[in-house]
């Protein structure tokens, strides 16, 4: 990797001679970061605090997860080829993702639209299953209401969707702008944000197909 | 506003990557971004795979399903956050990473101390249904 | 067509709260039409509504908290009086309408008094203490400020329309729940809280990226004011913290408002777990209210000692070991709830230790005085008063930490008497201290020192005289909260905490005389150096009140106290000693009504909410969507000020410099 150059202040003078050898040794004492690194390194932190609320929405599922009162519980419920169809679809658009960013890196309009889109057709799909999923829980008796580990349940799937669909939305708003406004640094500062979210939606899908369904599927006796 | 030489590939949130300049450079680049990609998913797959299949199957020691899951979950996160985030250890990442253990912990902290908390609640309590339950 | 909403939702039938709403109506509509009359209105707008300015959002911050202390200090006179009436008697205040009371009191004094302050100070001074220009993110920073007004605003609505929650200031079920709340007073709070939570969520994330990414080129984080480290402990906090309760109050909404089980007494639900999350977020949230008032001492202690601050190393570590050892004593909050022996005394025995760093911190201050040439300003009383009380109230902490103990106290006086001590001592003593020290900076004249003695000593006696009953009357087992009770020999003591009250009242009385005489006469308290207090750090580098771009030229940091090591060469020499700079033209950020039409859709979107108003909570949304829509479809997000407006400034103010120095030489 070659050296990066050196970036400060906006201004042009500035009095010490050390600034421009410590400027990207991750100490910091360079003066200010670079806008680039500023938007990611907060959006990283929103993604953390992020993290910490379905962490809560996981400790409160964890906690009620045996509270079916006399209701369906995880493994009578959960369908995993269902789940299996929503991991690949997410798992597909993040990568998806990942070449959208690579053409927003070339400067390439054709393919960071395509790319974009087969991501939202991908999030669009993990959606409906997630709805139909739901509606089907619902129909059977097995809504929300029914005990608290279905309110929990619900609750910690359906903030991810939320989260999802907001995505949907962002990403649309974001196509829209490569189109309109081209490939100006504000906007790929935008999608390096929604590519940091993006990413971070799978993961946190990785944690729920994991603990929710897939151990949610195990017998009662093999359950920690 | 000063011309930033970023080459904004991928979803870097560490320093800027400079062009090595010139296109068969670029196209290097290019295609060593897109491999990376690919290997990421295809670690991703398999994992998940292996996880949908551990369940299914009885070749895992059944009493440690539970664990098998837990640890594949957390190498997928691991293989998203190199291989589509971009983590790396080099010192302008040092941040992120403190961030990223930071956060860690607090969750280890709310999930498994509400856990260990609520279980005891009943500690001093005895009600029928735990007391059945436990005599099974 | 407008929900639950009637007109039966105004209190015609009860006289105070009606007297009191109508009061701040007039009020406001007063206010609002002089601005108008006189024509403020466009410069309020330009200057200081649309703004994006660190310095003039933490002002406006201050001045959210101070008009919220008052509000949430005649509720403490209220439950004051009626204590001291309802002693065999039923008082003037029923029973629900004083439960509104304290739950207002407490909700108005932490999260619109204690958090608008400290974030207020914080940010005001961090940008200038680590030589920048601005935050990480200007535009979400006034984003932040009026979400935490929408949020004062829907509790404060809650007084003329509806009623505000009964549950104290944090919300317990199965209380809480709609089958024992069913009217809109804990939808009031939740909202309000919902909504300024994610205010304080975004100045979290935006004050960790400045403190880490943004700082004077040289600055280390050794070199770091301790104010700035202050901040870093208190914003990983929020960042860590209010995620926690965004999600259990949405929880408890979801029962509320579609029916589902997380905390209800049938179908599963457990309302212990509610205590669990909501401490977990709730104690991490007192630290974030102290560690900047801790910061702030550490500047007026060293300032005002004329020393350097004592042993920065330890501070720094004991900073962050407060920061991560927060998160590991939640528990302390329910121990009578039932964990048992071996969680209760792992929580009990972590909350001791956390005691440790924060004696560390008390022995450093204590250091930093000894040896040194004390002056007794009003800011450096805050911070002598604060070691004594905060000192004490830290002590009663440590009593309630053993669980055993806390099985006898939990939920007395004498737990409101601590909180109260280390609250008032400890953040509201280094809210005042900071507002005092930094006042000048912020207006270009300082305040009147007199009057300013006069509300400290106010305060602190009255503090002691209010509170110093209560840890007795907690003894006696007198419980918090108690609109009427009948033991003789409580009466004593709940009428000496009444007097305390007003001598508290006397102390606020004189810090508005305060402001009132400093303004009124502020042209011969004119400050023109731009360091009042021969301060230290940088932000006594720049002119009082600093040009909107802070600094004409970033300056290079080489040791820790940077601003005091230039100051004092130039004292030897009696002259300047930084040569005047090359001016460039500089960009700052645009001003933006982001902010203020976001928080507005946000208040209406809250109101539609409480009052299950479905096409408004639409509208709101939409507009909502909208507003982020225009914002990042636009162009220019910078203006540039150009070099010789930038000359100008700075040259004024380094002749201003100039001159002191010389006066400054022997003839």
């Amino acid at each position: 990797m070659s050296t990066p150059a050196l970036r400060v202040a906006h201004d042009p003078a500035l009095g010490a001679p050390e600034a421009g050898q410590r400027a990207i040794s991750g100490h910091g004492s360079g003066g200010p970061a670079p806008r680039r690194i500023i938007v990611g390194y907060g959006f990283w932190i929103f993604l953390l605090s992020d993290v910490i609320m379905f962490s809560a929405f996981f400790a409160a599922y964890a906690v009620l997860f045996r509270n079916t009162a006399g209701g369906p519980s995880a493994h009578e419920l959960f369908d995993l080829r269902n789940t299996a169809v929503q991991t690949a679809c997410l798992l597909a658009s993040s990568f998806t993702c990942g070449m959208a960013s690579l053409a927003v890196g070339q400067r390439n309009q054709k393919w960071t639209q395509i790319a974009l889109l087969v991501t939202g057709v991908l999030g669009l799909a993990f959606i409906m299953l997630e709805i139909r999923e739901f509606s089907g829980f619902v129909a059977r008796g097995a809504g929300p209401g029914r005990s608290a580990f279905l309110s929990s349940f619900f609750t910690l799937v359906g903030c991810h969707g939320v989260h999802v669909s907001a995505g949907l939305l962002w990403l649309g708003t974001m196509m829209a702008q490569f189109y309109a406004k081209g490939f100006r640094q504000d906007i790929r500062h935008r999608f390096l944000c929604f590519s940091l979210f993006w990413h971070a939606l799978d993961i946190i899908w990785v944690a729920i197909f994991s603990l929710v369904y897939l151990v949610g599927s195990l017998p009662p006796e093999l359950l920690p | 506003m000063s011309k930033e030489l970023d080459y904004d590939a991928g979803s870097y949130v560490g320093e800027d990557r400079e062009l090595a300049g010139g296109d068969p450079g670029e196209q290097r680049t290019l295609r060593r971004e897109v491999r990376g990609y690919l290997l990421g998913l295809g670690l991703a797959v398999g994992l998940t795979i292996a996880s949908f299949w551990v369940v299914g199957t009885n070749e895992v020691y059944r009493p440690g399903l539970a664990v098998a899951i837990l640890v594949l979950a957390v190498a997928q996160m691991g293989i998203h956050l190199i291989f589509f985030l971009h983590i790396t250890t080099a010192p302008d990442n040092a941040n992120n990473i403190l961030a990223l253990a930071f956060g860690v912990l607090i969750v280890c902290l709310v999930v498994f101390g509400s856990l260990w908390v609520m279980s005891h609640m009943n500690h001093n309590m005895m009600p029928m249904d735990q007391l059945m339950r436990m005599q099974r | 067509m407008f929900g639950k909403l009637t007109w039966a939702a105004i209190p015609f039938d009860q006289p105070i709260p009606l007297a009191a709403g109508a009061l701040v109506v007039f009020g406001i509509a007063a206010v609002v039409i002089w601005v108008v009359a006189k024509g403020y209105l466009p410069y309020l707008w330009r200057e200081w509504i649309t703004s994006t300015d660190h310095k003039r959002i933490g002002v406006m911050y201050c001045l959210l908290a101070a008009v919220m202390l008052l509000r949430g200090f005649i509720d403490a006179l209220m439950m004051r009086s009626q204590q001291a009436l309802a002693f065999h008697a039923a008082g003037y205040l029923p029973p629900e309408h004083y439960d509104q009371i304290f739950s207002a009191h407490g909700t108005i004094m932490i999260f619109f008094v204690a958090m608008p302050f400290v974030i207020g100070l914080m940010n005001f001074a961090v940008p200038l203490q680590l030589g920048v220009r601005d935050v990480a993110f200007p535009t979400w920073n006034s984003v932040s400020f009026w979400l935490t007004a929408a949020g004062a605003l829907l509790v404060n609505v809650s007084l003329v329309v509806g009623e505000f929650a009964r549950t104290g200031w944090l919300p317990y079920p199965p209380l809480s729940e709609l089958a024992y709340s069913p009217g809109v007073g804990v939808d009031y709070y939740l909202w309000a809280i919902q909504i300024s939570g994610i205010g304080t969520l975004i100045t979290g994330i935006n004050f960790v990226t400045t403190i880490l990414k943004m700082r004077a080129p040289g600055m280390t984080y050794m070199r770091m004011p301790i104010f700035c480290w202050t901040a870093l402990a208190a914003n990983l906090l929020i960042v860590a913290a209010f995620p926690i309760l965004t999600a259990t109050l949405a929880m408890l909404l979801l029962d509320r408002y579609v029916g589902f089980h997380f905390f209800t007494n049938e179908a599963g639900g457990n309302a212990m777990m509610f205590m669990n999350l909501i401490w977990a977020w709730g104690h991490p949230e007192v630290y974030i209210l102290i560690l900047p008032a801790f910061g702030v001492f550490s500047e007026v202690v060293a300032t005002f000692s004329g020393k350097p601050l004592f042993d920065r190393r330890s501070m720094i570590v004991a900073t962050m070991a407060i920061c991560i050892l927060s998160f590991s004593v939640w528990l302390h909050h329910f121990f009578t709830m039932g964990a048992g022996g071996d969680v209760n005394g792992f929580f009990g025995i972590a909350s001791m230790v956390i005691a440790v760093p924060t004696g560390v911190k008390i022995f450093n201050w204590l250091f930093t005085m000894y040896g040194g040439r004390i002056r007794f300003t009003s800011a450096m009383l805050w911070a002598v008063g604060f070691m004594v009380t905060f000192v004490i109230g830290g002590m009663t902490g440590v009593l309630l930490a053993s669980p055993a103990v806390d099985f006898v106290l939990h939920n007395s006086l004498f737990l409101v008497a601590h909180f109260h001590n280390v609250i008032i001592g400890g953040v509201l003593f280094g809210a005042f201290a900071g507002y005092t020290f930094w006042f000048p900076k912020a207006f270009g004249f300082t305040l009147d020192e007199r009057l300013g003695k006069a509300a400290f000593w106010c305060w602190l006696i009255g503090f002691y005289v209010a509170f110093m009953p209560l840890y007795v009357l907690g003894f006696e087992g007198m419980t918090r909260r108690m609109q009427h009770y009948d033991r003789p020999e409580w009466y004593p003591w709940v009428m000496v905490a009444g007097v305390g009250a007003l001598l508290i009242l006397c102390g606020i009385g004189f810090q508005i005389a305060q402001l009132w005489v400093s303004v009124r006469s502020r042209d011969r308290r004119l400050e023109p150096t731009g360091d009042p207090w021969d301060g230290r750090s940088l932000e006594w580098a720049t002119a009082s009140p600093p040009p909107a771009f802070n600094f004409a030229v970033l300056p290079a940091v080489t040791s820790e106290e940077p601003y005091w090591d230039v100051k004092q060469r130039a004292r030897a020499t009696h002259q300047l000693v930084t040569p005047e700079p090359q001016y460039a033209a500089i960009e700052m950020p645009r001003h933006s009504p982001t902010g203020f039409v976001t928080a507005f859709l946000a208040t209406v979107t809250g109101f539609a909410l409480i009052w299950q108003i479905w096409w408004l909570v639409v509208l709101g949304l939409l507009g909502a969507y909208a507003t982020f829509v225009v914002f990042a479809w636009r162009d220019v997000h910078e203006i540039e000020i150009p070099a010789e407006e930038v000359a100008r400034i700075d040259r004024a103010n380094r002749a201003a410099r100039a001159a002191a120095l010389m006066a400054e030489a022997p003839p």
